[in-house]
C-alpha cells in the first residue's frame, strides 16, 4: 500500500517511537536481565558464566513452591475474573441499550482513575482488625471481638480479581459487541435452551475475547506486586516479592535476574499452553482488530 | 385448515403502535407474503409470531393452538433471518444438526437427516464446509435447510433476499418458490420488494403504518387495489390528483388543475374487493381524489387529438425513452408538466427519434381507478 515516499516517511515517523520504546525499554533490559542471570558469583567481583543460578532456583523448594503458588493463584484469579466479568460484559454488549452502554463502560473504568496503591489501601481500611467490616459485624452483634480479615489468601484473591476484572471485561465486550443478535435469536428459534445457546453459540463466538482476556489477566496477576504484598502481608509468598527481596533486600542481583527470567519463561509457557488447549492463536485473540 | 392465524394482533412500544389490530389466516402449504415499506411493522409482526416479542393484545394460533404462552424455543415456527444468522463457528453440517441436537435426536438419525436435507437443496456432501466458503445462494439454501430439517409448521422468512445481488435475487425467487413446493410447508415471507411478493406468493397482505391495507392474491392486488396506498405501492402507477366534479354509480369525474377531466371507476365499486382501510364509500362532489393508471393501460398516439366521450385523453410531448428490453418505457410530459410513464410497445411506431414529438395519451375509462385522496 505504502508505495509513495510520503507513505514511507509517515510509516517511519510512526514506527520510530514504537521501535525505540520496545528496544530501549523492553528488549535491552530483558537482555541485561538474561545476561545477569547467567553470571555466577564466585567471590566478590569475580563472576563466571553458567547456569548455577538456575540450579539454585530448582534446588531450593521454597523458590519454586512460591512460583507454583503464584501460578495457581493467578489461574484461580483468572477463572474468577472470567466468571465475574462474563455476565457483566454480556450485559453491557448485548442487553443494555445503546445509550447506557457507554455509561456502563465508563463506570467500569472509574477504578482505574485511582492508583493501585490507593485502591489496595482502600481494601485495608475496610478489612483490617479495626476496619469498617470488623466494626460493623461487632455492631451487629455477630462477632464478639475484632477480626482480622487481611493477610490471608482469600483476601489476596479477592483483591486481585477486583484489580484485574476490568481487563477481562474490555476484550469480552468488544468481541460480543460484534456478535449479531440474530445469532442468539436463531439459537433459540431452532429449539435451543438458554444453556444450549450460551454453550454452543455465545461462548464459542466470544472465545477469542475470552482467551485474550484470560491471557491479559493471567499475566497481570502473575506479575503483580502491590496487591498481594499489601493485602497478603509479609508472608504472602508471592513470586514477585521474592524477586524484590533478591534485588533490594539481599542485593543479590544475579538471583533476582534469574527469578525474573524464570517468571517470564513460566508465564509465556502458561499462555502458550492455554492457547494450545483452546485451539486459538495470538493473532485471533489479542491481536484481533 | 390454517397453519397460522393471527387475531386482532396489536403491539405497542410505549405510545407508538407498531402493529395495529392485524388479523390474518394462512392456509396450510401456501406461500403468504407480507408486503410493506420499511417501518410499517412487518418485522415486529414476524418477531411476535416467532416469539421474540410479546403482543400487547390479540392472539397467535399455530395449527389452531394459541402459542402466546409458549417460549420462542418451543414453538414449531422456524425463521430465516434477514442476514441468515448462520453460526460462523460451526460448519454446514453442524449448522443444520444444531436444531436436531437441541431436539435430542440420536447421532445416527441426525447424520441421515442432515445428509437427506443437503441432498434436497442440491448441496449433497457439503457437511464439512465452513460457512465462509459458501456463495450467497448456497448460504441462503443452508439457512432454509437448517429450518426445514426440523419440519416446522410455518417457516418465517424475513427479507432473506435483501443482501443478494440482483441477478441472484431473481434466481432465488424462483428457487424459493420451488423449495416451498418441494417441502410443502407454509411459508410466511416478509418483504418490501413488491416484485418478490407478487412473483412468489399465493396470497399477499399489504401492510402500511401497522395495519393491513389489503389481503388478496397478487393479481387482485394489482388489478383491484382497495386503497390508494396499495394502488401506489404494488406495481407501477401514474397518479393524478384533482377535484371530484361529478359522481355516477361507479364512475367518478375528476377535474384536474389544468382544466382536463378524467373519468375513472370508483375503487371497490364493481370489483367488490372491499376491506382494508378503504375510504372510497365516503367520496362526494368537491372532494380531492386521486386517479391511478398503470403504464400498460396507456396508449400513445402521434398527433394532438381532441377529447373523446368514451375515453380519457391527455396531450403532451415525448420526453424520453427508457429502454429496458420488454419493460421499456416512454416518458411523456403532459401540457401540465407531469411526467407520465407509458409501456413502450415495440410495434408502436415510436423510436428514439420521436422525442419532442406531440402525442396524445389515451386510455379507456375502465383502465384507471379512483380513490379519495388521503389527508
Amino acid at each position: 500500500m505504502l508505495r509513495t515516499d510520503t507513505g514511507r516517511l509517515s510509516l517511519i515517523l510512526l514506527f520510530t517511537p514504537f521501535a525505540l520504546w520496545i528496544l530501549l525499554l523492553i528488549v535491552l533490559p530483558q537482555i541485561g536481565i538474561g545476561y545477569l542471570s547467567l553470571q555466577v558469583k564466585l567471590a566478590p567481583r569475580v563472576y563466571e558464566f553458567g547456569l548455577a543460578n538456575y540450579f539454585e532456583f530448582l534446588n531450593e523448594p521454597i523458590y519454586w513452591n512460591t512460583l507454583l503458588r503464584t501460578a495457581w493463584i493467578s489461574v484461580l484469579v483468572t477463572v474468577l475474573a472470567l466468571l465475574v466479568g462474563f455476565p457483566v460484559a454480556y450485559y453491557i454488549a448485548k442487553i443494555a441499550r445503546k445509550r447506557s452502554r457507554a455509561a456502563l463502560f465508563l463506570l467500569c473504568l472509574i477504578p482505574l482513575w485511582v492508583s493501585d496503591l490507593v485502591r489496595a489501601f482502600g481494601w485495608i481500611l475496610l478489612l483490617r482488625e479495626t476496619g469498617v467490616f470488623s466494626s460493623l459485624l461487632q455492631g451487629a452483634g455477630l462477632i464478639g471481638e475484632p477480626v482480622e480479615l487481611l493477610y490471608n489468601d482469600v483476601t489476596v484473591v479477592m483483591g486481585l480479581v477486583y484489580t484485574v476484572v476490568l481487563f477481562m471485561i474490555v476484550p469480552l465486550v468488544s468481541t460480543m459487541d460484534g456478535m449479531d443478535n440474530a445469532l442468539i435469536e436463531a439459537g433459540y428459534n431452532l429449539g435451543g435452551s438458554r444453556f444450549t445457546v450460551l454453550r454452543r453459540i455465545v461462548i464459542p463466538y466470544a472465545m477469542p475475547g475470552i482467551v485474550a482476556g484470560c491471557i491479559i489477566v493471567f499475566m497481570l496477576c502473575a506479575g503483580s506486586y502491590l496487591t498481594p504484598v499489601l493485602l497478603g502481608g509479609k508472608n504472602s509468598m508471592w513470586f514477585t516479592e521474592q524477586i524484590y527481596q533478591q534485588f533490594i533486600t539481599r542485593y543479590n542481583w544475579e538471583a533476582g535476574a534469574t527469578f525474573g527470567c524464570v517468571l517470564l519463561a513460566f508465564t509465556s509457557l502458561a499462555v502458550w499452553l492455554g492457547l494450545k488447549l483452546t485451539g486459538q492463536n495470538l493473532a485471533s485473540t489479542v491481536a484481533k482488530d | 385448515m390454517f397453519d397460522l392465524q393471527c387475531d386482532n394482533l396489536t403491539k405497542m412500544f410505549g405510545a407508538f403502535c407498531a402493529v395495529n389490530d392485524v388479523s390474518l389466516e394462512v392456509p396450510s402449504g401456501s406461500f403468504f407474503s407480507i408486503l410493506g415499506p420499511s417501518g410499517c411493522g412487518k418485522t415486529t409482526l414476524m418477531r411476535m409470531i416467532a416469539g421474540f416479542e410479546t403482543p400487547s393484545g390479540g392472539d397467535i394460533r399455530i395449527k389452531g393452538q394459541s402459542v402466546l404462552s409458549i417460549g420462542p424455543n418451543k414453538r414449531n415456527v422456524k425463521m430465516v433471518f434477514q442476514h441468515l444468522a448462520l453460526f460462523p463457528m460451526m460448519d454446514v453440517g453442524e449448522n443444520i444438526a444444531y436444531g436436531l441436537r437441541c431436539r435430542g435426536d440420536s447421532k445416527s438419525e441426525i447424520k441421515t437427516r442432515v445428509a437427506a436435507v443437503l441432498d434436497r437443496i442440491g448441496l449433497a456432501g457439503y457437511e464439512g464446509k465452513r460457512i465462509s466458503q459458501l456463495s450467497g445462494g448456497q448460504k441462503q439454501r443452508v439457512a432454509i435447510a437448517r429450518c426445514m430439517v426440523l419440519e416446522p409448521d410455518v417457516l418465517l422468512l424475513d427479507e432473506p433476499l435483501g443482501a443478494l445481488d440482483l441477478k441472484l435475487r431473481e434466481h432465488m425467487k424462483i428457487e424459493l418458490k420451488q423449495l416451498q413446493h418441494q417441502f410443502n410447508t407454509t411459508f410466511l415471507y416478509i418483504t418490501h420488494d413488491q416484485s418478490e411478493a407478487l412473483v412468489m406468493s399465493d396470497n399477499v397482505a399489504v401492510m402500511n403504518a401497522g395495519r393491513f391495507e389489503q389481503i388478496g392474491a397478487p393479481e387482485d392486488l394489482y388489478r383491484a387495489p382497495s386503497s390508494a396506498f396499495v394502488a401506489g405501492f404494488v406495481g407501477d402507477s401514474n397518479r393524478w390528483s384533482g377535484t371530484v366534479t361529478a359522481l355516477d354509480r361507479d364512475q367518478v369525474k375528476v377535474g384536474l388543475d389544468g382544466g382536463a377531466t378524467l373519468v375513472a371507476p370508483l375503487a371497490g365499486g364493481s370489483s367488490g374487493q372491499g376491506g382494508g382501510s378503504s375510504n372510497t364509500g365516503r367520496l362526494s362532489v368537491g372532494d380531492t381524489a386521486s386517479v391511478f393508471v398503470r403504464p400498460e393501460a396507456l396508449v400513445v398516439t402521434p398527433g394532438l387529438l381532441p377529447d373523446a366521450p368514451d375515453r380519457n385523453r391527455l396531450q403532451g410531448t415525448i420526453d424520453s425513452f427508457l429502454f429496458n428490453g420488454a419493460n421499456s418505457r416512454v416518458l411523456v410530459r403532459t401540457s401540465r408538466g407531469e411526467l407520465i410513464e407509458v409501456d413502450h410497445r415495440l410495434d408502436g411506431g415510436l423510436s428514439r427519434e420521436s422525442v419532442g414529438q406531440d402525442v396524445t395519451l389515451e386510455w379507456p375509462h375502465a383502465g384507471g381507478i379512483c380513490f379519495k385522496a388521503e389527508d
